[in-house]
């Protein structure tokens, strides 16, 4: 804009009105996506505000004020299905971007074909469906003594389990299966970054005869944090609404130990059809993703630089 | 790689180090492949119910029946992978067109409330989609009237704000004087961005095509809530009830994971570059 106040005045009209020329076409241009957000983003969002404070029914639905969110704040189930959710999350997003860290890290030294063969392996599953890939999990769960997974633990002599169908065992399954499918991403996150890093860094430190060790903690570690705070949020973010997993696999059993809140209000909505519950349940969980979103900025994100 | 040593001088060390660098590497790429190498594995064994069976992870014969086994089990089962392909098909163009658009002017064109407008857009990128599926789920049922059509599975997905941010976050580097110039040659935005911007945006909009279309292809959830009957499911919905319909029909259901997740496996291989690009877009530099 500091630029616009130095041209001469002629030019200035001209600009001007080149100006609201540009007004007109950026709105064109935008013309489509702003309609489509405002009826299938927008619209949803404001509406499920006015749903929470209603008993839905099709023709004329009834205010209920703040009915619904004192019901689902005293309901056990929903703490219930917070507290799997969190359990589900800190068992995964950690263990993921971990794996995932040191993966690149060891994909680093490779040569660049190598680089690109294991990066498309660590991939696949994420071009996989989640439907097809909950069928085949549910088979490797297998609870009979020839199921795939016990047979391994046979191996170490470890006796059968009912993985998804006991409910000791069922959220570690859902886990496990996160651990071995959703590390695709982030590896090849993790691996751009670590590109990135300039190699006159490794020169000094080398020059201060630093070690691998070192070099990871005071180097790797350090460049890294903007790109371990983005996967964690997105992570966190991410497993906070998971929903399909558990819906396919388990149907939130058994004796909701795998009931997360994204499955719960799935239920509310679709199977009891209580609409205003479900918004109001939705429009907590939002209000959670949020402040979890500004407590790991606030907390992870200091002395970053973007 | 500077940060490993170079071990010059010591090729035994430097041997040794590789070597296990490799063995770990490949182990958890076997852990990684296995579920889909199971997969497909299983899918040529026959259609027999899973009573008594024994899993082998080495194909004892092939044999296509479960596959026919599949397709048997609903006069529309090859409908839902045509279903499946006309949604994510106009999906993918839709998304292509206007977030390209879009994405051009929140970048290039300077327009009165671009921020602002833009800073609502990704908003929408911070709220679950729980919040939104009740209203959306009304607005298409209820008030549009248009359940179980692909109307009803297309539009809520004609251009994502995902697409948008991925073509804005391109288009930003593109420089300031190609545009200028062409505006001194008489182009209008339209032209500017017709003959300018496509033909540099080809990766962006590759990537956004390849991302949309493998996000429609394997989605489950909304074609779940607004299909009711089979003749209008997708692939992905029809496993679902083929899953819920022959619980002990290990070969088949495999067989139609397979074929659920083929097509995108063959866009993987054929297109990886894009895919792996894909990834990276939109997270480095956030």
């Amino acid at each position: 804009m500091s630029q616009l106040a130095k041209v001469p005045t002629t030019a200035k009209v001209a600009k001007k009105r080149k100006w609201r020329g540009d007004n007109a076409w950026g709105y064109a241009f935008i013309a489509v996506a702003l309609v489509v957000y405002a009826m299938f983003t927008a619209y949803p969002v404001v509406s499920a505000f006015i749903i929470s404070f209603q008993e839905y029914r099709p023709l004329g639905s009834v205010f209920i004020g703040f009915e619904n969110y004192i019901n689902t704040f005293s309901d056990s189930l929903f703490w219930k299905s917070i507290k799997n959710t969190v359990v589900y999350t800190v068992l995964t997003v950690p263990v993921t971007l971990f794996l995932s860290f040191g993966v690149a890290i060891l994909i680093l030294p490779l040569k660049k074909r190598t680089q690109t063969a294991f990066k498309a392996i660590y991939y696949l599953p994420a071009v996989a469906s989640g439907v097809a890939l909950s069928v085949v999990w549910l088979w490797i769960f297998d609870p009979m003594p020839s199921g795939i997974l016990n047979k391994l633990l046979g191996l170490f002599g470890i006796s059968n389990l009912n993985w998804l169908g006991s409910s000791s065992t069922a959220m570690f399954s859902l886990v496990l299966m996160a651990w071995l499918s959703s590390h695709g991403t982030s590896i090849i996150i993790y691996l751009a970054a670590l590109l990135g890093i300039d190699e006159s860094y490794y020169e000094a430190a080398d020059l201060d005869g630093a070690n691998f060790l070192k070099k990871l903690w005071y180097i790797v570690i350090p460049f890294l944090k903007p790109t371990t705070l983005f996967l964690l949020v997105t992570g966190v973010i991410g497993s906070f609404q998971v929903f399909q997993n558990a819906y396919l696999m388990t149907g939130g059993g058994p004796d909701n130990a795998t009931t997360m809140v994204g499955l719960l209000i799935f239920n509310n909505a679709f199977k009891y059809f209580e609409f205003g519950k479900a918004a109001a349940q939705s429009l907590i969980l939002a209000a959670i993703i949020a402040s979890i979103s500004f407590i790991q900025f606030k907390f992870f994100g200091k002395n970053i630089e973007y | 790689m500077a940060l490993y040593k170079k071990h010059t001088g010591k090729q035994t060390v430097k041997y040794t180090r590789n070597t296990s660098i490799m063995i770990l590497l490949l182990l958890f790429a076997l852990a990684t492949l296995f579920p889909i190498y199971f997969m497909i594995i299983s899918s040529f064994g026959d259609p027999v119910e899973a009573g008594a069976m024994d899993y082998s992870l080495w194909p004892a014969k092939v044999s296509l029946e479960s596959y026919k086994f599949f397709f048997d089990y609903s006069e529309h089962s090859y409908r839902w992978l045509l279903n499946s392909l006309i949604v994510a098909g106009s999906v993918t163009v839709s998304n292509v067109i206007f977030a390209t658009m879009a994405g051009y002017a929140f970048a290039k064109i300077r327009f009165k409330g671009r921020s602002v407008l833009f800073s609502i857009l990704l908003c929408a990128m911070m709220i679950p989609y729980q919040v939104t599926q009740v209203p959306l789920y009304i607005l298409i049922v209820n008030i549009f009237q248009i359940e179980n059509t692909y109307r009803a599975l297309i539009m809520p997905g004609l251009v994502t704000v995902y697409s948008i941010f991925l073509t804005k976050q391109f288009m930003s580097s593109i420089p300031n004087e190609i545009i200028e110039c062409a505006k001194v040659e008489g182009c209008n935005q339209f032209q500017i961005f017709l003959k300018v911007i496509v033909p540099l945006s080809k990766t962006v909009m590759a990537v956004t095509a390849i991302l949309t279309f493998m996000d429609s292809w394997n989605t489950f959830f909304w074609p779940f809530l607004v299909t009711n009957t089979m003749d209008m499911q997708t692939i992905q919905v029809g496993l679902k009830n083929f899953r819920f319909a022959n619980t002990t029909y290990f070969a088949p259901m495999m067989a139609g994971a397979t074929i659920s997740a083929l097509p995108m496996f063959i866009l993987f291989f054929s297109l990886q570059k894009y895919f792996l690009e894909g990834v990276t877009v939109g997270a480095v530099k956030g």
